[in-house]
């Protein structure tokens, strides 16, 4: 009853056909086909036999999301251990002797699927933050410069179907000549695995921004022209607020292809990340892997979603359109 | 004195056939605080002429000299009421104002005499009720009234407005009629403004400048309207000499100057900017009318 108490009084006898109606067009239909599409995978899961056993059905794959859960907490545990006996072994140290040095050691167990999550997500915003900090002043200047915009259209549409294969190779040469360090910061898989995302992530921001600058009224530059805004002020107040929705276009069409390339640069950089534990699991090949592997694809979609509607929340609290049907 | 002179302005748009020419010759001498209309057929070229006083095109030949200083670029001092109000649409009425207010009077005007003015500006249009809404949130009366208390923010030497009443409904159009009345008594700006309107030209004008068909299109003749102000609309609907100045402009418009007859040929079509100000060509009646101007 509480679902169908909306409004907070009790509907009237011939209100209920019309709010079961909508109750099915709004949780039934995609529920329906949630169970259509698992009853399908199971039959065809059933007849798929691989030389790693039988492809993994929907009940196999539970199980595995499980057994991922609890290797983490495992893990956890392991390390809380650690820390703990480290920690008892320095106090005692001390106490007997106050000058002794104390070692702290890191915790080196092998990184669990719930960190490889954490790795991959930090490295595909450094590498979608690091090409919108590039694609958006750049595009700007293209939207308002109809010269730079010729002299640099030829490059955008000859780097833009690039795929990540082809520029990881370069990206991992240039890395390792490059990022020469006694004390890295950053290991060189990350920054690999980084750089290749922006490379391939930079575009759909970049020509997004550059077409909304490039469509501001001709009245709203007069108004820039009468007023004599200095070019600062004419890009912070006119062109980025007119290029704003086009540029959330551009940026959640990025984030998009840069989660995407992200798994395939992690899985040949050996970034710890989705795309390293996908394809560890692909080289140890015991009976478990396809369904982890399955546990990945399904946990790398729902992250791309949530990250789009992340995005979709941002651009709804920024957007000065409140009128605009987003979605 | 003259405050406002346009000397032979004529203008060249290129086209793939060769220059087109839009305006020629054009010659107009304005004294400070007068009202004056621009009149004419659609694509005559009066928007031309206002954008060539705005600044923002340049006269192929002659120029346009306001207190002694040759225009050449769009500024403040020439600010301009856009048909169709040109608000930014992510700025509130008072941000609109202030955006213009802060570019003028930087360095001048400290912080509380700006909001004072801003303030000031909007009450002026009667805005003052709604100057923290944003312009989708107001109806388009109430947007041309931010534009107009934008562009008179500035404090403007000339306040031109391009058919700034064009788009609204009859009532909301007369308030405004009103209002910029009002505020031409108190302020005394020169303004220039382009209508269609033959009863807004009459009752608003010091002089009504009536311009003839393009291409090459100039001043037609010059209509000075003795009406002592204030002006009242009611009283003049029944005002003799109000009628015969509505007569002496529709005779110049409907017989004088017919509508130009629309030029359907392709290779009008393929220069936007042509075909916009494409219409008959003018007589040497007209020419002789403009010289006598």
């Amino acid at each position: 009853m509480s679902t169908l108490n909306l409004s907070g009084r009790l509907p009237a006898r011939d209100e209920l056909p019309a709010l079961l109606a909508d109750m099915a067009r709004t949780l039934m239909v995609p529920l329906i086909g949630l169970l259509v599409f698992l009853f399908a995978w199971h039959i065809a899961a059933r007849n798929i036999d691989t030389s790693l056993g039988q492809f993994p059905g929907p009940v196999q794959v539970y199980e595995q999301s499980v057994n991922l859960v609890a290797e983490h907490n495992r893990e956890r545990a392991k390390e809380a251990a650690f820390i703990e006996r480290q920690e008892k072994r320095n106090a005692e140290k001390l106490a007997k002797d106050p000058t002794a040095e104390v070692r702290i050691r890191d915790y080196t167990g092998k990184p669990t699927f719930f960190d490889q999550i954490g790795t991959s997500l930090v490295t595909v915003m450094s590498g979608f933050v690091l090409a919108s900090l590039l694609a958006i002043p750049v595009g700007i200047l293209i939207g308002l410069n109809a010269t730079l915009h010729a002299a640099l259209n030829p490059l955008v549409q000859l780097f833009k179907p690039v795929s990540p294969l082809a520029w990881l190779p370069l990206v991992t040469m240039v890395v390792s000549a490059l990022y020469v360090s006694d004390d890295p910061l950053f290991a060189k898989s990350f920054l690999t695995s980084l750089f290749t995302v922006t490379l391939c992530c930079l575009w759909p921001t970049l020509i997004n921004t550059a077409v909304g600058v490039s469509g501001i009224s001709q009245d709203l530059k007069n108004v820039s022209q009468v007023l004599r805004l200095s070019f600062l002020t004419h890009v912070v107040k006119i062109a980025i607020p007119a290029a704003l929705p086009a540029m959330f276009t551009g940026l959640r069409l990025s984030l998009g292809i840069a989660w995407m390339v992200l798994i395939a640069a992690e899985m040949l950089a050996q970034n710890p990340g989705l795309g390293k534990f996908v394809w560890d699991e692909f080289q140890n090949g015991s009976s478990e892997s396809l369904g982890r592997i399955m546990v990945a694809v399904l946990v790398i979609g729902l992250i791309g979603f949530l990250l789009d509607r992340a995005m979709l929340v941002l651009q709804k609290s920024i957007s000065w359109d409140k009128n605009a049907v987003l979605r | 004195m003259t405050h406002l002179e346009l000397t032979g302005v004529s203008i060249d748009f290129p086209t793939p056939k060769g220059a087109f020419r839009a305006l020629d010759n054009v010659n107009l001498k304005i004294a400070r605080g007068e009202f004056i209309s621009l009149i004419g057929h659609s694509g005559c070229g009066k928007s031309t002429v206002l954008n060539i006083v705005a600044g923002l095109y340049q006269a192929s030949t002659g120029g346009v000299v306001l207190d002694g200083r040759e225009v050449r670029e769009p500024g403040p001092e020439r600010a301009v009421v856009f048909q169709n109000h040109s608000l930014l649409p992510w700025l509130s009425a008072y941000q609109n104002v202030e955006l213009a207010v802060k570019q003028v009077f930087r360095g001048t005007r400290s912080k509380a005499e700006m909001k004072d003015w801003i303030e000031h500006n909007l009450a002026l249009v009667h805005m003052d009720h709604a100057m923290h809404k944003r312009p989708d949130e107001i109806s388009g009366g109430m947007k041309q009234r931010v534009g107009i208390a934008r562009a008179l923010a500035m404090e403007p030497k000339v306040l031109l407005m391009d058919e700034p009443f064009g788009a609204l409904d009859a009532l909301t159009r007369a308030h405004l009629q009103d209002s910029l009345m009002e505020i031409q008594a108190t302020l005394n700006n020169t303004v220039i403004m382009i209508t269609h309107d033959v009863d807004e030209a009459v009752l608003l004008s010091d002089r009504i400048v009536m311009m003839t068909n393009g291409p090459a299109a100039t001043v037609g003749e010059i209509l000075p309207i003795e009406l002592e102000r204030p002006r009242d609309r009611i009283a003049l609907a029944d005002d003799a000499r109000y009628n015969h100045y509505r007569h002496e402009v529709l005779s110049f418009l409907y017989e004088k100057q017919r509508h130009p007859v629309e030029s359907g040929t392709s290779e009008a079509k393929k220069s936007k900017v042509a075909q916009d100000l494409q219409g008959n060509k003018t007589t040497e009646a007209d020419d002789k009318a403009a010289r006598a101007a």
